[in-house]
């Protein structure tokens, strides 16, 4: 069984925002316009987290990190649901299932990172826009929380493929619309439990580090980088 | 059958019932004025969504989580104190206990509905039942509060049935409704004997339910990892903070029914001193508690923790902060630290609402600052409370006001078979009672009457 981990190297990262871009497009997640940026509401389920360098004068400047959800294999949000509308899949996704979900946001206040999303309102998009809607992905409706699902549903297909041809899911068949874009190549994803993939050998690096692993939450994206800023987070 | 016959002297319990003023008709059109309100934000919130509300990223919770926290705290008034107070066979308890029990099963349908108010789909509530996770504390809270409700509803009753029976045989209009409810009482000693096994064998039960009740809400906040959140005294903190918020609301509930019912023989400035007296011990067992937590916070200086620590105490939720040192503990202590402001029942009631405003601001003060500092840095929006928010509020209290109110009008709001139980046998048993307290060297002593039950 695969275990499905994401890799960052923050040394490459040009901090475009192209991963940002390809995920909302991938995801049918709605944008909100300013109005809703204004009251703090835009939801994206991949964003980059702007942490403050040098703060003592000798390098000041801004260091920007993207931020999916971090596919925790302990992870806090799915614990609290009172409906067991998170949970944590056999290959270590945290799934979420609309359907189910009451809203009740109990997951978006436990999780240290921040990183799910609740519908204020209904999903809008401007009108060229509806029609270029991804149909892997279902639309969300006001009032359940939505959150970054390592594009499952290309998974889904990667097997779906892989199965008509009557042979094993390869390495690289599925990768998730960020990972896929990124145009520095800063971006890597595949099973943690091989240990001949790229990102188990990326995480073998003495740059690699996750965020808040002091929380035991044991978070499947792996950072990169040089030099003592990495272990400050 | 004596016990189920009204006394001359207690017709002025009786007195709400038989006669409804103008002045309360108004009031009644006041409460529903707000309530219509209430209902007008609401029916906003369910046709727009949660988008009505101020809330945003990352204050996922706001004003209703506050209020359910604030809501099922003050129901703490009356099972628990009242139970309390009927095991330790405190005669001065009589015309206290059932207007504090009403206090609690009202308050929590309240603080269930805060909840269903809070939920983004509320549609699918349901679901809690359908696809229960009893992993998370939220359901521990389901199973809690349900319990809890149930076994106050029956604390509320059993007590009832005996002044239902007095209503039954003197009020022929409304017999029906009152037969039904007295479950044909008629005072006999068997039924007497039942009836107060049932009543103490509640009270004890009540307690750890309604300890639970607290503790378990102070859980959904402590079992997440969210600083000043997750910490170890946040159960017991919550449930001091309850009891403390509960007496305030009885100490206000009893000092309207004592000047609406021109109750003032029965409800003396004795009660309010005894209970002054417990408000002043949690009081001062709620300041102990918050500065535990403060100070461990501070000198344990975990940035992510301070970052929420400073945002209350010199932040900008500083003001909220100071003012709820005031209303929670210098206020209160001053008044009722006093003998003379205490004995006086204005100074109790002062002390108690500014105890209420105080305890909603500790509930506000935990739940939204630990939210609006995550760990990783957020270009956030400061949050600030719709009208819908408010609304909603304002409606939920004139709603428990206005049930309050009815309730008075169909039941006694004191307890009329209680208090002649008082008059006849109180001064007996105390006198036994203390008796059996005193040394045995110089006088024989009687048989202890530790059996009694009240």
């Amino acid at each position: 069984m695969a275990r499905w981990a994401m890799v960052v190297d923050l040394d490459r990262c040009t901090a475009c925002q192209a991963c940002v871009v390809a995920c909302q497009v991938e995801n049918n997640v709605s944008p909100m316009g300013v109005e809703e940026s204004d009251k703090g509401r835009a939801i994206s389920w991949l964003r980059l987290v702007a942490f403050h360098e040098g703060e003592h004068g000798t390098r000041p400047g801004l260091r920007f990190v993207p931020l999916p959800c971090m596919h925790c294999d302990n992870p806090p949000c799915t614990k609290v649901c009172p409906v067991q509308a998170t949970q944590i899949d056999r290959e270590g996704l945290v799934a979420q299932v609309y359907p189910r979900c009451i809203g009740c946001r109990y997951c978006t206040t436990a999780c240290p990172y921040t990183v799910r999303q609740f519908n204020w309102k209904p999903p809008e998009w401007p009108e060229p826009m509806q029609t270029g809607l991804s149909p892997d992905v279902s639309i969300r409706p006001k009032g359940v929380v939505e959150k970054c699902t390592f594009c499952h549903h290309r998974l889904q297909r990667a097997r779906d493929e892989a199965r008509a041809e009557r042979r094993e899911l390869q390495e690289g068949e599925y990768l998730p619309a960020c990972v896929e874009t990124c145009p520095a190549g800063a971006l890597a994803f595949g099973d943690l439990d091989d240990p001949r993939s790229e990102v188990s050998r990326l995480g073998e690096s003495p740059r690699a580090f996750r965020l808040m692993e002091e929380l035991g939450t044991e978070p499947k994206v792996i950072y990169l980088s040089k030099g003592e800023w990495g272990g400050e987070i | 059958m004596e016990k189920s016959k009204l006394e001359p002297k207690d017709a002025a319990l009786l007195r709400p019932i038989e006669k409804t003023t103008g002045k309360f008709w108004a009031f009644i059109g006041i409460l529903l004025a707000i309530w219509a309100f209430g209902m007008y934000g609401w029916f906003n919130q369910l046709g727009r969504g949660l988008d009505v509300t101020g809330l945003n990223v990352p204050v996922y919770w706001g004003v209703y989580i506050t209020n359910f926290v604030f809501f099922i705290g003050i129901s703490h008034a009356g099972t628990l104190i009242s139970a309390i107070l009927r095991l330790s066979h405190a005669e001065w308890r009589r015309p206290i206990t059932r207007a504090a029990e009403v206090i609690t099963v009202l308050v929590l349908f309240f603080g269930v509905g805060c909840v269903l108010l809070d939920l983004g789909r509320p549609d699918r509530a349901l679901n809690v039942l359908k696809h229960p996770n009893f992993r998370s504390p939220l359901l521990w809270d389901v199973t809690s509060i349900s319990v809890y409700l149930t076994a106050s509803t029956i604390y509320l009753f059993l007590p009832l049935i005996p002044d239902i029976a007095i209503l039954r045989d003197h009020y022929p209009g409304r017999r029906w409704f009152y037969r039904l409810l007295a479950l044909g009482w008629t005072g006999t000693e068997r039924q007497k004997h039942i009836l107060e096994t049932l009543i103490a064998t509640m009270a004890v039960l009540v307690i750890p339910i309604a300890v639970s009740v607290h503790t378990v809400v102070s859980w959904v906040f402590a079992m997440t990892v969210q600083p000043m959140w997750h910490s170890t005294i946040f159960g017991p903190y919550f449930v001091v903070g309850a009891i403390f918020s509960g007496i305030a609301a009885i100490i206000i509930a009893m000092a309207a029914i004592r000047r609406v019912y021109h109750l003032e023989s029965y409800l003396k400035p004795i009660h309010f001193n005894n209970l002054g007296i417990l408000l002043l011990v949690m009081a001062l067992l709620w300041f102990y508690f918050t500065f535990a937590e403060f100070l461990t916070t501070f000198y344990g200086a975990d940035p992510s923790h301070m970052a929420i620590f400073m945002s209350k105490v010199g932040g900008e939720f500083s003001w909220y902060f100071w003012i709820m040192v005031m209303a929670c503990f210098i206020v209160p202590v001053v008044l009722l630290g006093n003998g003379r402001t205490r004995g006086a029942i204005w100074g109790t009631v002062a002390a108690s609402v500014s105890v209420e405003i105080g305890m909603w601001l500790e509930r506000f003060l935990i739940v939204v600052p630990s939210l609006s500092r995550p760990r990783l840095p957020l270009e956030g929006v400061a949050y600030s409370p719709s009208w819908v928010e408010w609304s909603l509020l304002a409606g939920f209290i004139a709603m428990f006001i206005f049930l309050y109110a009815v309730f008075t009008k169909l039941f006694p709001i004191i307890s009329i078979w209680e208090i002649q139980e008082g008059r006849e046998h109180a001064v007996v048993h105390v006198t036994q009672r203390v008796k059996s307290y005193l040394d045995t060297a110089s006088a024989p002593m009687e048989p202890a009457a530790s059996g009694s039950s009240d």
